[in-house]
C-alpha cells in the first residue's frame, strides 16, 4: 500500500480552495504564494515518486482501504509517474509565466483555482486505475479547461470555446458509452479486473466494439486525424500561457489514456487493430504538418504542429510492442516539454508585437537575441536534430518501427520530421529573421518574467538530450510495465489474480 | 422491457445527432443534452442481470443481508456521477451559448467562424 | 431585468415562506440521517438549495440573495476544504485516504458521529453553494456569465451591460 500516492491530489485540491477564497487585489499575493507551494509540493513529490517507481516497481493504493476490483484504485507505474513528473513541471512554469504576463482581472477571477483544477484532473487521469474514475478526471480537467479556455470573454474565445467545448462534450458522452458497454460485457470498470475478463469473453465483436468507441472518445481528445478540428479553432484565443498548458497537457492526457487503455486493458484488440492505427498515425502526422504549412499565425502554426505531433504518440501505440510503447512515452514527455517552451516563447514575441500575425512580424533577432536563440535550439529539438532530446524520441520511434517491419510509417514519419522542420523555419524567416517593416524602437522589451519560462524549457530539452540514456532507459522500463498485462493484475489485485479477491469477498 | 428500453436509447440518439446536425447553437445544445440522456439511459441497461422491477438495492439495516435478484446498485451510483457532471457542463454551456450569440449577434453557427479563417 | 417579470403569485410565496425553514431543517436531518439511511451531504445540500431556489422563482433573485447573505463562492471553498481536511486524518495514522473513523458510541438523538459525518457536512455546503450559485447566475440574466472583464472587452462585443 502507498498512501502517499493521494497526496498529488489532495494538495491541489486544498490549494484551489484556498485560492479561490484569497482571489482578490488585496491578497493576490498570498493566493500566488498557496499556488506555488502546492505545486512545487507536487513537483518534489513527483520526482521522488519517479525514483521510487524506478526502484520498486508498481506503486498501488486504494481508497478507504476497499480491496482493488471495488474501491478507488490509484495506481503509479513507469508511464504514470513520468507523466505526472513532466505535467507538474509544464505546470510550474506556466504559472510563472502567468505571473509575468497576465493582467490583475485574471488573476482576481478563478484563473489559479482553474489551474490547479487542471492539475487535478490530469493527476487524477495519470494515477487512476479504475475507468469509470478516469471518467470523472477527465471531466475535471475539462470543465477546468472550459473555464480557462473562456475567462476573459472575447468574442473569438467564445466562438473557438463553444466548438471546444460541445466537440469534447461528444467524445466524453463516447467515453461514457464506452464505460456502459464495458461494464455491461465484463461487470467490472477496475482497469486490472476489466484486462483479466478480457480475455474470456465469449462475443469477440463488442470488444472491437468497445476498442473503437474508446479509440474514438480518447482519439477526440489527442485531437487525431478526423477529430481535430477543436483545436486550431481554438488554441489560439486564450491567453499565451492557458495555450502553452493546454498543449502540452490535454491532447497529452488524451494519448496517455490511448496508451493506457487500449495498449493495457484492450491489449489483444489493439494488436488486431494496430494496421489500422498505424494509417490513423501517419495522415495525423502529414495532414497536421501540411495544415501548418498554410497557416500565418504564431499560435495556430504551433496549433497545427500539437495535431502532428500527436501522430508520433499514436505511432508509437500502433506498433503496439512493449518497445513501441516505450518510444512513444519517450517522444511524448519531449514533447510535452519543447511544445510549451515554443508557445512560451512564440507568445512572448507576440506580447511584444501585440499580434500574431508572420506579415506583421519581424527583426527579433537583432532586438532580443537570447529569445531568438532558444526559439532556434527550441525548433531543432521539435524538427528531431541532435543533440536536443527530439532527436531521440523520435530515433526510438523510428528505430521500433524498422525493427517491426513498419517501414511505411516510419518513413512517412521521418519525412514529417523534415517538413516540421521547414514549416517551424517559416516562423524564424517572418518573425525573428526578416526586417521589421515598422518602427522597432518603441516596442517594449521582452521581461525576464516572459522570458525564463520558455528557456528553461528549452535548457532542460537539451539537458535530457546530453542525458538521454536515463530517460531512455527509464522510458523502456515504462513500456515494458505498461505492455505486462500480468504484472500490473497482480500488482493492483495481489498474485492470485483480481477474479481470487471477489471469490473470497463473495463466500 | 430492454427492447423498449433499447428503442428509447436509440431513438434519443438519433433525436441527438439530428439536433446537432442543425445550425443553431441552441438545436446543437438541446442535442448534446439528449445525447447525455441517451448515454445515460444506456449505462442503466448494463447493470448486472439486465432491468429488474421492484428490487432496489437496499441492504437489510438489521441483518444486511441482500435480497436475491435485487437490482445492481453501481449502475445508479454510475448514472448519479455522470448526471451531476452533465449537468454542470450543460449549465456552463448554457451560459457559454448565451454569452457567445451575445457577442456575435446571431443563433447561426457559420456566423461564429471567425477564427477558423486563415 | 431586461424585462419585467411579476414575482407576484401570491400562493407560491405563502408556501415558500413556511417552506423555507422546513426545507432546511429537513436538509439538515437529510445529513445527519444519511449514513445508513437513505440521505447523506449531497442530497440534504440539494434540498437546502432547493429551499433557496424556491425564494428565488417566488420573489426574485435579489431577495433569493437577501434571504441567506453568504457569499456562495466562499461557501463552497469552505466546503471543499471541510470535506478534504476530514478525509486526510487516517493518512497520518498510515491507512489509505479517507479511511473511517467513529465513534465508539452513539451520541444520544443524533447517531454515531465518525469523520465521514464531517465530511459529509462539506459537502453538504459545497452542493448548497454551487447549485445555489449556478442558478442565480442564469436567472439574473444582465450579470450572467461575469467573466467578462473591463479591460478587456471588445466593442464588437456588445453585451448588454444594464
Amino acid at each position: 500500500m502507498a498512501n502517499h500516492l493521494f497526496l498529488p491530489l489532495i494538495s491541489p485540491m486544498l490549494a484551489s480552495a484556498l485560492a479561490l477564497l484569497f482571489a482578490r487585489d488585496k491578497t493576490r499575493m498570498v493566493a500566488r504564494v498557496i499556488v506555488l507551494a502546492s505545486i512545487i509540493f507536487n513537483l518534489i513529490y513527483s520526482i521522488w515518486l519517479l525514483w521510487v517507481v524506478g526502484n520498486e516497481g508498481i506503486q498501488v493504493t486504494q481508497g478507504a482501504g476497499w480491496e482493488a476490483p471495488f474501491g478507488v484504485t490509484l495506481v503509479a507505474d513507469g508511464a504514470s509517474a513520468l507523466m505526472l513528473c513532466v505535467a507538474t513541471l509544464l505546470m510550474l512554469v506556466t504559472v510563472s509565466y502567468s505571473f509575468a504576463s497576465l493582467d490583475p482581472g485574471y488573476e482576481n477571477f478563478f484563473y489559479y483555482p482553474l489551474l490547479l483544477l487542471l492539475l487535478l484532473g490530469v493527476s487524477g487521469a495519470f494515477l487512476t486505475g479504475d475507468i469509470f474514475n478516469l471518467y470523472v478526471w477527465f471531466e475535471i480537467l475539462l470543465l477546468a479547461s472550459f473555464g480557462l479556455m473562456t475567462l476573459g470573454g472575447s468574442r473569438p474565445q467564445l466562438e473557438g470555446g463553444l466548438k471546444y467545448v460541445v466537440l469534447n462534450l461528444f467524445g466524453s458522452t463516447a467515453f461514457l458509452v464506452a464505460c456502459g458497454l464495458i461494464y455491461g460485457t465484463v461487470g467490472s470498470l477496475n482497469m486490472a479486473h476489466v484486462a483479466e475478463r478480457m480475455s474470456s469473453v465469449t462475443n469477440p465483436g463488442i470488444v472491437t466494439v468497445i476498442a473503437c468507441l474508446f479509440f474514438f472518445a480518447y482519439g477526440g481528445k489527442a485531437a487525431i486525424l478526423p477529430l481535430f478540428f477543436w483545436l486550431p479553432t481554438s488554441y489560439h484565443t486564450p491567453p499565451v500561457a492557458v495555450t502553452a498548458i493546454f498543449s502540452g497537457l490535454l491532447t497529452k492526457v488524451g494519448a496517455y489514456s490511448l496508451y493506457r487503455v487500449l495498449g493495457l486493458v484492450l491489449q489483444d484488440e489493439l494488436i488486431r487493430l494496430a494496421p489500422f492505427v498505424l494509417a490513423v498515425a501517419g495522415l495525423t502526422m502529414v495532414v497536421g504538418v501540411f495544415g501548418a504549412m498554410a497557416q500565418m499565425n504564431v499560435r495556430r502554426i504551433l496549433s497545427f504542429h500539437i495535431i502532428s505531433q500527436i501522430g508520433y504518440s499514436l505511432m508509437g501505440l500502433g506498433l503496439a510492442s512493449a518497445i513501441g510503447l516505450a518510444a512513444g512515452l519517450l517522444f511524448t514527455a519531449h514533447v510535452m516539454i519543447v511544445k510549451t517552451a515554443l508557445f512560451f516563447i512564440g507568445g512572448a514575441a507576440e506580447q511584444v508585437y501585440g499580434t500574431g500575425d508572420l506579415k506583421k512580424m519581424g527583426g527579433i533577432a537583432r532586438r532580443e537575441p537570447l529569445l531568438s536563440i532558444f526559439w532556434f535550439l527550441g525548433i531543432l529539438s521539435l524538427a528531431g536534430i541532435p543533440p536536443m532530446s527530439g532527436f531521440f524520441g523520435k530515433l526510438a520511434l523510428l528505430q521500433a518501427g524498422i525493427n517491426q517491419g513498419a517501414l511505411l510509417i516510419s518513413v512517412v514519419a521521418a519525412f514529417t520530421g523534415i517538413l516540421t522542420f521547414f514549416s517551424m523555419l517559416k516562423i524564424w524567416n517572418e518573425v525573428f529573421w526578416k526586417k521589421s517593416y515598422g518602427d522597432m524602437s518603441k516596442l517594449p522589451r521582452v521581461t525576464p518574467g516572459l522570458l525564463w519560462p520558455g528557456a528553461i524549457l528549452v535548457i532542460i530539452s537539451f539537458a535530457l538530450g546530453i542525458g538521454a540514456g536515463g530517460l531512455v532507459d527509464y522510458s523502456q522500463m515504462a513500456g515494458a510495465q505498461l505492455f505486462d498485462r500480468a504484472a500490473y493484475i497482480s500488482s493492483v489485485c495481489g498474485s492470485n489474480g483480481c477474479e481470487a479477491v471477489v471469490d473470497l469477498a463473495l463466500r | 422491457m430492454i427492447f423498449l428500453l433499447s428503442i428509447a436509447i436509440g431513438s434519443l440518439f438519433a433525436g441527438a445527432i439530428f439536433l446537432m446536425l442543425r445550425r443553431s447553437v441552441i438545436k446543437l445544445i438541446l442535442g448534446l443534452i439528449l445525447l447525455a440522456h441517451g448515454a445515460h439511459l444506456l449505462m442503466f441497461t448494463m447493470g448486472d442481470g439486465g432491468v429488474r422491477r421492484g428490487a432496489p438495492p437496499i441492504v437489510d439495516y438489521e441483518t444486511g443481508a441482500v435480497a436475491p435478484g435485487t437490482a445492481d446498485p453501481l449502475v445508479q451510483a454510475l448514472i448519479l456521477t455522470a448526471i451531476v457532471i452533465s449537468f454542470g457542463i450543460t449549465a456552463f454551456i448554457i451560459a457559454l451559448a448565451y454569452r457567445a450569440t451575445q457577442a456575435v449577434k446571431s443563433d447561426d453557427l457559420d456566423d461564429m467562424a471567425t477564427t477558423d479563417r486563415l | 431585468m431586461s424585462k419585467t417579470v411579476n414575482y407576484d403569485s401570491i400562493v407560491l410565496r405563502t408556501v415558500s415562506r413556511l417552506m423555507m425553514p422546513l426545507l432546511l431543517l429537513l436538509s439538515v436531518f437529510m445529513l445527519i440521517r444519511g449514513h445508513n439511511l437513505p440521505g447523506g451531504g449531497f442530497i440534504g445540500g440539494l434540498v437546502a438549495s432547493s429551499a433557496i431556489i424556491m425564494q428565488m422563482i417566488a420573489f426574485g433573485p435579489t431577495y433569493a440573495r437577501d434571504v441567506i447573505r453568504v457569499n456562495y463562492l466562499t461557501l463552497a471553498s469552505i466546503g471543499i476544504l471541510i470535506a478534504v481536511v476530514w478525509s486526510m486524518p487516517a493518512l497520518f495514522f498510515g491507512m489509505p485516504f479517507m479511511a473511517a473513523f467513529w465513534m465508539s458510541a452513539p451520541i444520544p438523538g443524533v447517531g454515531t458521529m465518525g469523520t465521514p459525518v464531517a465530511f459529509d457536512v462539506g459537502v453538504f455546503l459545497t452542493v448548497i453553494a454551487v447549485t445555489t450559485k449556478i442558478a442565480l447566475l442564469l436567472s439574473e440574466e444582465p450579470d450572467l456569465f461575469p467573466l467578462d472583464m473591463e479591460d478587456d472587452e471588445e466593442p464588437e462585443a456588445g453585451a448588454p451591460r444594464v
